[in-house]
């Protein structure tokens, strides 16, 4: 008997029913996201308690840790992505991988700047040159190359084509950059919140950040579905069904 | 709260200038990322407006 792939992944790959489906859900997503990054910005500012060792400027923790997942994280999906476009060649995926790039850009540009600024008070010095910092520079200027590499190409196809390809590759970096802490020596402290063993925070820190990560991750999600709906848009403008919502939103002169 | 005043709350000890930049630059990267999809499709939507709207002005049989 022949593998009976789940019904949602084939629907999974048509841009129309992405489109639709993201729509459903973007309001709901949306709304859960502000509600849970507000809920652990306020908690992590106002209401945790201070470090005794760091002060305040521990604060930084709320924004710093859940970008730089959303960092890796994002970088999982590009490359993920760019696997199911060169395997399956769906449209979708295609789109994921552009849009998946600036997301990431962004998101370790603020991991990046949120470190930088926490390491003049805790370390005395802006930015160090050892592992951790730059193997994540690394990967900023990876997300950098996609997206330049994306643009750069007239045919969508040959672009998702080659750009998989540097997404894959790129791959190497990822735990080099969670074992950058482990292998060589740094002012980067080692991971705070550990699935194995007990969290060296106690539970009043790293509850609000608990929160801060769950709504990072759903504001990546968030804005990949609402990129990715734009983008099938354009690519598919030569369709009907995009030429109705078109005449929906815009007014046609007759 | 932890803090015994909002005065406090910025201050955080000398810390507030780092903490708040840093929130302050979260802000502006999360706004960023969520406007420019809303832009590209609102010029979308204009574009093809455009092209439809030529389509139909323009007769697509032409008698001689």
């Amino acid at each position: 008997m022949a593998i009976k792939w789940p019904l949602f992944f084939h629907k999974l790959g048509s841009p129309r029913w992405f489109y639709r489906i993201g729509g459903m859900w973007l309001p709901w997503m949306a709304a859960l996201t502000s509600l849970l990054l507000l809920v652990g910005a306020v908690w992590g500012l106002a209401f945790a308690p201070e470090d005794f060792k760091q002060g305040n400027s521990y604060r930084i923790i709320y924004v710093h840790v859940p970008a730089a997942f959303i960092a890796l994280a994002g970088y999982y999906v590009m490359a993920l992505a760019g696997a199911v476009s060169l395997i399956w060649k769906m449209k979708v995926a295609d789109i994921v991988l552009k849009c998946a790039a600036p997301i990431g850009a962004a998101m370790t540009v603020l991991a990046l700047f949120s470190g930088a600024v926490w390491g003049k008070p805790t370390w005395g010095t802006w930015w160090v040159w050892d592992a951790r910092n730059t193997s994540m520079l690394v990967l900023l200027f990876l997300y950098l190359g996609i997206y330049a590499l994306y643009n750069s190409f007239e045919r969508e196809e040959q672009a998702a084509k080659v750009c998989a390809v540097l997404a894959l590759v790129g791959t190497v970096n990822i735990p080099i950059i969670y074992k950058s802490v482990d292998w060589w020596f740094t002012l980067h402290q080692p991971a705070t919140l550990k699935i194995t063993q007990a969290s060296s925070m106690h539970a009043s820190m790293w509850q609000p950040l608990l929160v801060m990560i769950a709504g990072f991750y759903l504001l990546y999600a968030t804005l990949l579905i609402q990129r990715v709906r734009v983008e099938v848009l354009y690519r598919e403008r030569r369709t009907r069904w995009v030429r109705d919502i078109v005449l929906q939103a815009g007014s046609v002169r007759k | 709260m932890y803090f015994d005043s909002v005065a406090q709350l910025f201050a955080m000890d000398g810390h507030g200038v780092y903490v708040w930049s840093v929130y302050a630059a979260a802000l502006a990267i999360i706004a960023l990322l969520a406007l420019t999809p809303v832009f590209k499709r609102r010029r979308f939507i204009a574009e093809e407006t455009r092209v439809l709207t030529r389509q139909r002005n323009t007769p697509t049989t032409r008698l001689n």
